[in-house]
């Protein structure tokens, strides 16, 4: 039996970006908060310290800062006639854990999505007509405005201290910024990275291609930064380690860096770690969430913690579980296209470029996470589809993250993998290389999607979350399109050997490719296309919120942290200054 | 477990580019490296491994890792003592592993990767086994005993998917063998791998403490050296 704890005013279920965010906002509003995670709490200073840091067998082959699949995976099949196999090992994507969740590992890239990532089809159709988009492309719109998301994402741009170069202040187009960007209320509170030689070689071979290179936004702070919740931000030292790790000079903005230490003096803020959401606690009859049930993972015993409001900031695969686990909302059946939780489940499609040269020195081991160059004019909507056969972009773009060199030895095609051949290659190309990466989006589909799987278990014997997910036709069109684009950049740069590595074949789960997974409790115009409307209230209890990229209805040609955060400071504004007044939907229908 | 000596690869001692490196906290020293003959390097203690088993996977590092002016051989950089290190641990047991069933074969969807219900030790262990039966039998000797051409053909094989075992996907197999192999030439040399910081030599990697704020403006487009230092050269 549960032990039933004394009551409190909210629950969070997982204390990453989106949960720190929330727990952050509701406790200035004088509202006891406890919020429950899973992995163990994280000490920075000790944690992440040199020289014990900069290793990367322990922390990016081995991932220790990762979910532990022992206790719980997810399975994949790529067709609903498919029997699913489990995920044994991460790969292909990264879920976090602990204290910051993957905030904590991220890189630190930046992105606003596009206005018309926000009302996407609206869009398409007003500029390319209905019957432009298939039918079975499950695509929807947010129905919150990018205008009203834009101090949202201006707030979280400051909260971390981001580095970069606006492209468009208040409708005026700024030099050297993105100018496809939506309207900005700013400049980016730091100045950009000091860019890499690769960097530069991308941007002056752009510029000449007629493009508009910029400098990618990086909550990696290019000067030592104080945030408004009063955290001290150091400088980035371009260590080359900082996806995968925690940061010893405090510079990459995480939850741990920029919310914790306000969060850990707030009064009436409690954080249990190690405690394992199974369930939220739902009454059907009063429609109403009445707390979460865990298990605590050092004891082992359950507990109940009742609450007013419940907060799910879980991740994609959390949070739907959760709601599925839970009997919230009609499970989404991708056969009758009824149902809605678990429905667009979407990732992103990322072709990639290796340029090899054979007369530069790029020093591939300095770097810092967001330090990147990029080009936007191949995302979104931002060029013309009318005679192409695909919707959808993605940014393309020169990262200088890292050369560790367990994972990162590129060398030419037909080179072997091992053997006197493939040592003479490595050693001759590891200084010579970089990568052109497109961050293809990844639209919605009627396949696409996740429920609970009917075989697989986790530690405590409760189903897996089940993907059913394969790259569209659309997908591959797009990723071509992109591809192409890139290999020109890499030819206008004078690599002596330009090496595109299209995405073929089945999804796997082998490689990294993105961890920017998105859907499962999208957002809405109505129950029946949704499951949370548009201040992320859930449609089945209104006093339960859902936060994080699960909420997206389709995915864009971004890294997502930025957009699901402002759209988790949109839910806590809405929540603090409309629901705590009158407990009740917030969309009426 | 750390192992402080070191071997001048030939030639390949980088003059030591002070900068930021030597105003890394706690780093002043410079990394002592004491000249070794190579064959020297074998001499560790196994945790896991039986000799057999040393011996089997010394010819396959060796041939993933050939000797040349690059760098001495896998098992003289310690890749063996790696992955006898790596499988008597934790990871060996099986850790950040769902190891739950029913279980699938491997080979027709590679996509999933590895499906099998063994954890690393178990896994290799098995392959070792498996292959070694199935050399003997077609190529008429065990794997450390085919001549060097012999061994690079057979590993072509496996690699092309032209080899089956009967319980072990043996693609899955030389997958897990390639990737080990690679972690113990191209890791910190703290566990027990790239003695000497061979490979990062080989490939110009400066190791730690990996602080380019200035570095980054001054080297752009110049080849930044250091002497490579490893997380144990900081204590």
């Amino acid at each position: 039996m549960a032990k039933v704890l004394k009551a409190t005013d909210a629950v969070i279920v997982g204390l990453g970006w989106t949960g720190a965010i929330m727990a952050r906002e509701l406790s200035r509003a004088g509202l006891d908060v406890v919020a429950l995670e899973r992995g163990p709490d994280r000490d920075p200073a000790a944690d992440f310290a040199l020289p014990a840091i900069r290793d990367e067998l322990r922390f990016s082959v081995r991932q220790e800062l990762m979910q532990d699949p022992k206790m719980e995976t997810v399975t994949l099949r790529h067709r609903l006639d498919d029997e699913a196999r489990p995920v044994r090992r991460f790969g292909s994507f990264l879920p976090g854990d602990g204290v910051g969740g993957m905030g904590t590992h991220w890189n630190g890239n930046t992105f606003r999505f596009l206005p018309s990532d926000h009302n996407l089809r609206t869009h398409l159709t007003e500029r390319y007509g209905r019957a432009r988009i298939p039918e079975d492309m499950t695509i929807q719109d947010w129905d919150v405005s990018y205008d009203e998301l834009e101090p949202h994402y201006a707030r979280f741009e400051a909260l971390c201290g981001v580095s970069g170069k606006a492209g468009n202040i208040g409708g005026r187009i700024q030099a050297g910024g993105n100018p496809f960007e939506g309207p900005r209320s700013g400049e980016y509170p730091n100045a950009p990275l000091v860019s890499s030689h690769a960097n530069e070689l991308f941007r002056r071979a752009a510029t000449e291609l007629g493009l508009h290179p910029f400098p990618a936004p990086a909550s990696n702070s290019s000067a030592p930064y104080r945030n408004p919740e009063g955290a001290q931000l150091g400088a980035c030292q371009y260590c080359g380690h900082c996806d995968r790790f925690g940061c010893e000079a405090n510079a990459k903005a995480t939850p741990l860096s920029t919310l914790v230490p306000a969060l850990s003096k707030a009064p009436g803020f409690r954080k249990v770690t190690n405690a394992y959401a199974t369930r939220v606690l739902y009454d059907a009859k009063s429609r109403r969430a009445t707390g979460v049930r865990y298990i605590d993972l050092r004891s082992g015993e359950t507990y109940d913690q009742p609450a007013e409001i419940v907060i799910l900031s879980a991740w994609v695969f959390g949070n739907t579980r959760l709601m599925l686990l839970s009997g919230i909302g009609q499970p989404y059946d991708p056969r009758a296209g009824t149902g809605v939780v678990g429905k667009n489940y979407c990732y992103q499609i990322q072709p990639t470029v290796q340029l090899f040269f054979k007369d530069e020195e790029l020093n591939p081991f300095m770097g810092a996470g967001g330090l990147g160059m990029v080009v936007d004019d191949f995302n979104g909507d931002n060029f013309d589809h009318a005679n192409l056969g695909f919707l959808g972009g993605g940014y393309i773009s020169l990262n200088s993250t890292n050369g560790r060199p367990i994972s990162f030895r590129p060398t030419p095609p037909g080179t072997p993998a091992w053997g006197a051949a493939w040592k003479r290659e490595t050693a001759k190309w590891y200084r010579k290389t970089a990568m052109v990466l497109c961050e293809g989006m990844n639209y919605a589909s009627r396949t696409n999607s996740m429920d609970l799987d009917p075989t697989y278990r986790d530690m405590f014997g409760q189903p897996l979350l089940r993907m059913t997910f394969n790259f569209t036709q659309n997908d591959r069109a797009m990723a071509d399109h992109l591809l192409g684009k890139a290999a020109e950049i890499g030819r206008a740069m004078n690599a002596t050997i330009v090496a595109p590595q299209p995405r073929k074949g089945d999804f796997n789960v082998v490689s990294y490719q993105s961890s920017h997974n998105t859907g499962g409790t999208i957002m809405g115009r109505t129950p029946a296309d949704s499951v949370v409307n548009r201040y992320l209230q859930s449609w089945d209890a209104h006093n339960l919120f859902v936060l994080g990229s699960s909420v997206f209805p389709q995915n864009a040609g971004y890294n997502p942290t930025a957009a699901a955060a402002a759209t988790a400071y949109w839910c806590a504004d809405a929540l603090v200054k409309t629901y705590l007044k009158s407990p009740s939907p917030m969309v009426q229908l | 477990m750390i192992d402080r000596r070191g071997f001048i690869a030939s030639g390949s001692i980088l003059a030591l580019v002070s900068g930021e490196a030597a105003a890394a906290p706690a780093a002043d020293a410079p990394p002592k490296g004491s000249p070794l003959a190579a064959s020297d390097a074998t001499a560790e203690p196994l945790y896991a491994l039986t000799p057999n088993e040393a011996e089997f996977l010394t010819a396959i590092v060796d041939a993933f890792i050939p000797a040349d002016d690059l760098s001495p051989s896998g098992s003289e950089c310690g890749v063996v003592t790696f992955i006898d290190r790596q499988l008597a641990g934790a990871y060996g047991a099986g850790a950040r592993l769902y190891q739950d069933g029913p279980f699938q074969p491997s080979n027709e969807r590679p996509q999933f990767g590895s499906q099998s219900p063994l954890a690393p030790l178990a896994f290799i262990r098995l392959g070792i086994a498996e292959l070694d039966t199935w050399a003997t039998a077609q190529r008429g000797a065990r794997v450390s005993q085919l001549s060097k051409p012999e061994l690079e053909a057979l590993l072509r094989d496996i690699e092309a998917g032209k080899v089956a075992l009967p319980r072990i996907d043996a693609r899955a197999f030389f997958a897990a063998l390639l990737q080990l192999s690679m972690e113990g030439f191209f890791s910190d040399p703290i566990y027990g791998g790239n003695r000497g910081k061979a490979s990062w030599r080989m490939i110009g990697y400066p190791g730690l403490p990996a602080t380019y704020a200035k570095a980054i403006k001054d080297h752009r487009g110049r080849r930044y050296e250091a002497e490579p230092r490893s997380i144990a050269d900081f204590l």
